[in-house]
């Protein structure tokens, strides 16, 4: 049955923005802390812990997130686990962030002088206190525009999850247009919604970034 | 009894050796210069004594702690040796204060308000005070550098390293540093210093030591290693840097 776009039809996107926030939020508190381990792990740690995180940023970073989901959907359900949409695809995109958000964390902390590590040696700190209080601040600092970055990235990605028939916003934008045939406006209000969310944040992690070069030529 | 004590000490890299057999004896408030070209293991040697360098044979005394090769846990060690870096190495997320005042509250469990008064007789002995609340990049390289010297002091060390402390700095800021430093050896504080600044070290240091591949080639009062050098090596450095 067709019918025309109606004004409860943007609630109905926007509920679904909700759900695209709330599947970022997750995927983004499970991949930080993957992100964190492997970025310690690959700065800190023996050579197994080593050798397995770069194994896992590498595979990550060469295969689509898309394949990933396929796998932790349809792949985990032929062997007889079958997990809802939400968090099949709440899972790809925490090791999809994992891997990127280590990457970034593990450049960042790598980007402090060594002068940094020896003078806080030096004064006679322990491992953790020389993180703790002088290069993880420092590491932050620069770590802050490209997380957000990032952040913007994965909103983005979180569409993948529609393809598996979880409604966020764009699975929310096809279930509209099968109703209204009218995909030009419903397409456009789901990228302004899209745009609404990423752009702040992008344009935040910029102004971050311009801050930071200049606070470094300073 | 020495505050320092280096017994033939060997260290390589690969098959380079880079010390080769040293032993030094620092008595208490002995203030002792080390000279010599570069790449002949002055910094290396100096880096050693806190174990910022790991030493391959020998051992190393400082107070009542001793340092052998491979030894893992230097805090105790490394909590009676200040070291002052050529690149000062300020904290650069932390003012002036916080950078005096951090290590002494984290690692010797000093009430924050002592560590304060401590961190304001520091700066005043290095005439620093008005900078309490600065971050190092507001200060000049002199000033940092007198910052750095004011953060070892902080831990109240039993001997105080410096590694061409002055090297990086303009000549006309290399006074007020060396001027800091003059001010320390008369009051008293256990010095090691590497430096190329042979004035300095011909009027402030006890005892001179000049080293070459990775040896001590001479020593003595600084005044008479300087005046009558014995060995060809260490005339022609003399006389190269007059």
């Amino acid at each position: 049955m067709m019918r025309t776009f109606m004004i409860t039809d943007l609630y109905f996107l926007l509920y679904a923005a909700g759900w695209t926030v709330i599947i970022t939020l997750v995927s983004f508190c499970f991949g930080g802390i993957l992100g964190l381990a492997i970025a310690l792990a690959k700065l800190f740690g023996g050579k197994i812990p080593r050798l397995i995180a770069t194994a896992f940023v590498e595979l990550l970073q060469s295969t689509p997130v898309l394949m990933l989901l396929f796998l932790s959907f349809y792949g985990l359900n032929y062997l007889g686990f079958r997990l809802p949409p939400f968090i099949a695809a709440g899972a790809a995109l925490s090791l999809f962030a994992g891997a990127f958000l280590g990457e970034i964390w593990r450049g960042s902390i790598e980007a402090i002088e060594k002068s940094q590590w020896e003078a806080s040696e030096a004064l006679a700190m322990t491992r953790f206190q020389q993180c703790r209080y002088i290069i993880f601040p420092q590491a932050i600092r620069i770590a802050l525009a490209p997380t957000i970055g990032f952040l913007a990235q994965l909103i983005k990605n979180t569409s993948i999850a529609a393809l598996i028939g979880f409604v966020e916003i764009t699975r929310a934008g096809q279930i509209l247009n099968n109703m209204t045939f009218q995909p030009f406006l419903i397409f456009s209000l789901v990228a302004v919604i899209y745009f609404v969310i990423c752009y702040p944040l992008s344009a935040y992690s910029q102004r971050l970034e311009e801050k930071l070069n200049a606070s470094r030529s300073a | 009894m020495p505050v320092v004590q280096l017994n033939n000490i060997e260290k390589s890299y690969g098959t380079l050796k880079v010390l080769d057999g040293i032993s030094l004896s620092v008595e208490s408030r002995q203030v002792v210069a080390v000279i010599g070209r570069s790449g002949s293991g002055k910094s290396t040697m100096l880096r050693c004594i806190n174990g910022l360098e790991p030493i391959q044979a020998g051992s190393i005394e400082v107070a009542t702690h001793k340092l052998l090769p491979g030894k893992k846990d230097l805090r105790e060690l490394r909590m009676e040796v200040g070291i002052v870096f050529q690149s000062y190495n300020l904290f650069p997320h932390l003012t002036v204060q916080e950078n005096i005042t951090l290590a002494p509250i984290i690692v010797k469990s000093i009430p924050k308000k002592e560590a304060e008064q401590i961190a304001e007789s520091v700066l005043r002995q290095v005439g620093l005070i008005d900078k309490l609340h600065k971050y190092a990049h507001q200060l000049s390289g002199g000033q940092q550098q007198r910052v750095a010297i004011a953060r070892s002091l902080a831990m109240q060390p039993k001997v105080m390293l410096f590694d061409e402390v002055t090297s990086a700095l303009d000549p006309e800021l290399t006074g007020e540093v060396l001027t800091v430093m003059k001010q320390l050896a008369e009051d008293g504080m256990t010095m090691i210093l590497v430096t190329h600044e042979m004035a300095f070290a011909r009027e402030v240091a006890d005892i001179t030591v000049f080293m070459h591949n990775g040896r001590i080639w001479e020593f003595g009062p600084s005044k008479e290693l300087f005046e009558n050098p014995k060995t060809d090596e260490l005339k022609l450095f003399v006389a190269a840097s007059r």
